[in-house]
């Protein structure tokens, strides 16, 4: 693998999103990326981290304006190395009750519902994350939540991790090198930089494969 | 566990109430510390008593960022949305407002609708009142008390949208003496967002007993400057009491 493909990750600037800790958490594993907002980018970067802050109506939003709808529905449909963090997982499904009306990218089946019963919410801070053993890039551990809305089970075609809050909800999916985590894998220490490591390699083997069938 | 650095010019500073500062270190070795022993967040108070300090904080905040893998809370000297965009571009998760928001409370919603609530601490200092009935809100690192009653205070925040209150004993904050669990008590009472206590603290036990008192987390500066207690030391410790920490 060289430099520059390793490199090839494009950070999608929703101009919602604090992307800081996100960048931060690639450089400490060498790789500089890129932020953008370009479709065509997006379409054609080997790998793209999708962070999501704000709401899933204003994040909807800026997907149309942008036109990185089409751009991120076609990378997970055909399984290229994406990675969503917190909305950016919720923005994979089909709408949610945060923001009736606003249309997910549907490419997992589902809604987003707010967390339900006197627990504090926002979630803010450390929970444990239990896979199912079919995940290959997700683990077991401790991963850093912020969030008042979640998805309740995992979608038919994905492999998940749940976590508890008042009830089990979905802290990530992952199917091939597409990854999304409703964590934040920058803020979880060593447990989210081994997501970050494992979601690389894997996708790192996929362009292999990839370039070998261009060859 | 969240270890707290107080920062001035660039620097660790530690000092009883802020008075008599002697440097405690360079900030970027120590959170690689913090981090490596099991600290779940951090926060940075910039205590910087100029304009230029001040503005050496995004430095700081950059720097930190750059190694740190958990959340960072930063505050001191935010008075306004642009200066808390500043530090978030940084590289911190969260901004904590303090006198600000006493002189202001709108700011506070400023800042919600502005970078979301999970974005948006409320770091406040509280003080027993001289008559022994309640607390009063203090401001200016203490130096100046309101007469504001502290559950009010603390129940308007949560409803402009603090999502996340630091809750600093001035009676105890650095005496050793333990949290003020009466305070934790009272406030995580009439608030549902987390309350991570502050101020007081010597050992595991007396953050056993603040998680007792109805605190989400809690926060310790001068234990572990002093290099007597590491974080995990602590955890370890505190887990032996029965409170559920991550390791």
């Amino acid at each position: 693998m060289s430099g520059h493909e390793m490199s090839d990750v494009v950070v999608v600037r929703t101009g919602l999103a604090n992307v800081a800790s996100v960048l931060a958490a690639l450089r400490r594993l060498g790789v500089d990326g890129e932020l953008s907002d370009d479709a065509g980018r997006v379409r054609e970067a080997a790998r793209v981290v999708f962070p999501g802050v704000g709401s899933f109506g204003a994040v909807a939003a800026v997907l149309d304006e942008t036109g990185l709808r089409g751009a991120l529905r076609e990378r997970v449909e055909q399984r290229l190395p994406t990675l969503g963090i917190c909305l950016g997982m919720q923005v994979l499904f089909e709408s949610s009750e945060e923001s009736p009306g606003a249309v997910g990218l549907g490419v997992a089946a589902g809604t987003v519902g707010r967390f339900v019963g006197d627990m504090t919410v926002p979630q803010m801070g450390w929970n444990r994350v239990q896979t199912d053993g079919s995940c290959v890039i997700l683990r077991s551990g401790y991963g850093y939540f912020a969030n008042s809305y979640r998805v309740e089970s995992v979608p038919a075609g994905w492999a998940g991790a749940v976590s508890e809050y008042g009830g089990g909800f979905v802290a990530g999916i992952e199917r091939g090198s597409v990854v999304a985590c409703q964590f934040h894998p920058e803020l979880s220490g060593d447990y989210g930089r081994g997501i970050f490591e494992r979601w690389l390699a894997a996708s790192e083997q996929r362009s292999s494969v990839d370039s070998g069938v261009v060859a | 566990m969240i270890p707290c650095l107080d920062v001035r010019d660039g620097r660790v500073v530690k000092g009883v109430r802020f008075q008599g500062l002697r440097d405690a270190g360079d900030p970027v070795d120590q959170v690689v510390a913090y981090e490596a022993q099991g600290a779940d967040e951090i926060v940075i108070l910039d205590v910087s008593a100029t304009p230029e300090g001040r503005a050496n904080a995004s430095d700081t905040v950059r720097a930190v960022r750059e190694v740190l893998g958990i959340p960072l809370t930063v505050g001191g000297g935010v008075r306004e949305v642009e200066d808390a965009a500043v530090l978030l571009d940084a590289g911190a998760d969260k901004v904590a407002v303090n006198t600000a928001a006493v002189r202001e409370p709108a700011l506070l919603s400023r800042l919600a609708e502005r970078f979301g609530v999970q974005c948006t601490v409320l770091a406040l200092d509280a003080a027993k009142r001289a008559d022994g009935d309640g607390w009063e809100v203090v401001v200016r690192s203490g130096t100046e008390r309101t007469g504001k009653d502290v559950l009010e205070w603390a129940a308007e925040a949560e409803r402009r949208g603090a999502g996340e209150i630091v809750l600093t004993s001035w009676d105890r904050d650095g005496t050793k003496d333990g949290y003020d669990t009466e305070l934790l008590s009272a406030v995580s009472g009439v608030v549902s967002v987390p309350v991570i206590a502050s101020g007081g603290a010597a050992d595991a036990a007396h953050m056993a007993d603040a998680v007792r008192a109805g605190a989400d987390a809690v926060l310790a500066a001068s234990i572990f400057h002093d290099g007597v207690h590491t974080v995990g030391v602590v955890k370890h410790e505190l887990a032996g009491f029965g409170v559920e920490v991550r390791r």
